[in-house]
């Protein structure tokens, strides 16, 4: 993943910012130029909420290469209290006992390497909150 | 618009070529469908295929196959869109016939897969890159996180879900065409190792070779090329979000609904209608979701059509007589068209011990991602 890819995204990956819609106030994440619900232009900046609910999840037994080292490891969409869904890794706990409903907060994580003299790319997990 | 029919077909075994290159392939299965109709000449190809780019390293499709085919000079273009890349050859095809700008169309679909691509990685560009991708989903996590949903919401269990590959196997098995033609049990399904829960080995298409091929032509012109034209008479193409995590309910392909909608209109039928289907099963999950959304049982019933016989050959509704994706073989970009070629068999008798008895009206559904886009046709014996 080469560099200039990865600082465009660093907003959303870091700081978990988002885009609320001003005409009916869905929160998309990352920001869009427009609209998901509305097509409405007029979005302003929030950021979510580091926490969510699991919407669903599955756990990764064979696992893309770059992720070899960590497999089996949960996945899950999790939704924030803005109602906003991502993608996410569930952390710290016992894979398998990921499942929808479950209450987890985001962190700040290392998600990959990028490989050989390449950087360290970071992002949110989840991880329970019991 | 014209009236538009198949009038030929053409396919490859499905399964790891490895003495067949992506061109010998297009070959074989476009070569097949001139054979079958007894045609020389084309005006135009449409190449579907996800991609050649990154499975072989090679685009820029569409001139290279007509070359090879022989037919220099001849209109052609690839289109892509992911694993529904065949299907939406089919409809630029039929649009192209439709509008009356060419009178002889061929739409193939294609892929190499086993030439030692990175084929999880490939395949996951056709999901977000950004989203899902960079945060380590695969597309089985991702039909996985649709099953669980699925099951979370209606109670549907690991065994409907194998019993979907027990059927397609059962079908497969009379398919000579097929990937792995053999039979499998729900105990081997059900013991099959953990790709991503819930969804195990079994539950999942294999990794594929092959390409399949069929001419279009107006109906008014489908005489002079064989005796049993069949008829398409509606498509239906839609999208939604390409990151699952947008969809309001993961546990429902709305795009799928959305063709169906649309294709459903534009034949003036109804899913009670439609007596076969082709069913884009990547994953056992996708044949339940499919179902539903395609309106043969209700939202959330899906789950036991399998194992009650509703979708088994001699069933109400017999879905992936060919053995669907998971044993025929699911070389992505070739699947939308092979998916079609087998309802075009059925429609004219041809099926041998698969056919379905006095089948007229069929239906053919391919998708791209985790539903991101779907494609429907809908063919009519003449
Ligand atoms: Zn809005």
């Amino acid at each position: 993943m080469p560099s200039p890819r990865y600082t465009r995204e660093i907003p959303s990956r870091y700081r978990l910012e988002a885009g609320r819609c001003k005409g009916c106030d869905k929160v998309a994440y990352p920001a869009r130029r427009v609209c998901p619900s509305c097509r409405g232009k007029e979005i302003q900046m929030v950021n979510l909420t580091p926490k969510g609910k699991v919407v669903t999840s599955t756990v990764i037994h064979v696992p893309p290469d770059d992720f070899l080292m960590e497999a089996p490891y949960a996945m899950a969409i999790v939704e924030t209290p803005e109602g906003a869904r991502l993608m996410t890794q569930v952390v710290d706990c016992e894979p398998s006992t990921v499942l929808p409903g479950m209450d987890v907060s985001l962190e700040f994580r290392l998600i990959r390497k990028e490989g050989k003299g390449g950087i360290l790319c970071y992002g949110h997990k989840a991880v329970p909150v019991f | 618009m014209r009236e538009v029919a198949i009038v030929g077909a053409g396919m490859t075994r499905f399964g790891e070529l490895w003495n067949q290159s992506l061109r010998d392939m297009f070959v074989e299965a476009a070569a097949g469908a001139l054979n079958d109709a007894g045609a020389d000449r084309l005006d135009t190809i449409y190449v579907g295929c996800m991609s050649g780019g990154q499975f072989v390293g090679q685009e820029h499709l569409g001139p290279l196959m007509a070359d090879h085919l022989g037919m220099n000079g001849v209109a052609a273009v690839h289109v892509e869109s992911a694993c529904a890349s065949g299907g939406v050859a089919l409809r630029q095809a039929f649009i192209d016939v439709a509008s009356g700008m060419s009178d002889l169309v061929l739409a193939a679909g294609i892929e190499k897969m086993t030439d030692g691509a990175d084929v999880t990685n490939v395949l996951a560009t056709a999901a977000d890159q950004e989203l899902e991708v960079y945060h380590g989903v695969t597309f089985p996590g991702l039909y996985a996180m649709i099953a669980r949903a699925h099951m979370q919401a209606y109670g549907t269990t690991e065994e409907d879900l194998a019993w979907v590959s027990v059927k397609n196997h059962r079908h497969g098995a009379m398919n000579e065409k097929a990937q792995f033609p053999g039979e499998v049990t729900l105990e081997q399904v059900m013991a099959s190792s953990m790709v991503a829960e819930p969804l195990r080995l079994l539950h999942c298409s294999p990794v594929s070779d092959g390409a399949a091929a069929v001419l279009l032509c107006p109906l008014d012109q489908a005489g002079q090329y064989t005796d049993r034209p069949v008829k398409i008479v509606g498509s239906g193409l839609a999208t939604s979000s390409l990151a699952l995590a947008e969809r309001e309910d993961p546990a429902f392909l709305d795009s799928v609904q959305l063709s169906a909608e649309r294709a459903y209109k534009m034949a003036g039928v109804g899913p009670r209608d439609i007596q076969l289907a082709e069913v884009h099963d990547c994953f056992s999950i996708a044949e339940i979701c499919c179902i539903e959304a395609l309106g043969f049982v209700e939202k959330g019933k899906g789950g036991p059509a399998a194992k009650d016989g509703l979708t088994t050959i001699g069933g109400r509704i017999p879905v992936n007589t060919s053995g669907g994706l998971k044993s025929k073989g699911h070389p992505v970009g070739a699947t939308g068209v092979a998916q079609t070629i087998e309802i075009f068999r059925q429609l004219r008798g041809e099926a041998g011990g698969r056919q379905v008895e006095n089948a007229r009206l069929g239906l053919a559904q391919n998708m791209g991602g985790s539903g991101a886009s779907s494609v429907i046709h809908i063919f009519q014996g003449v």
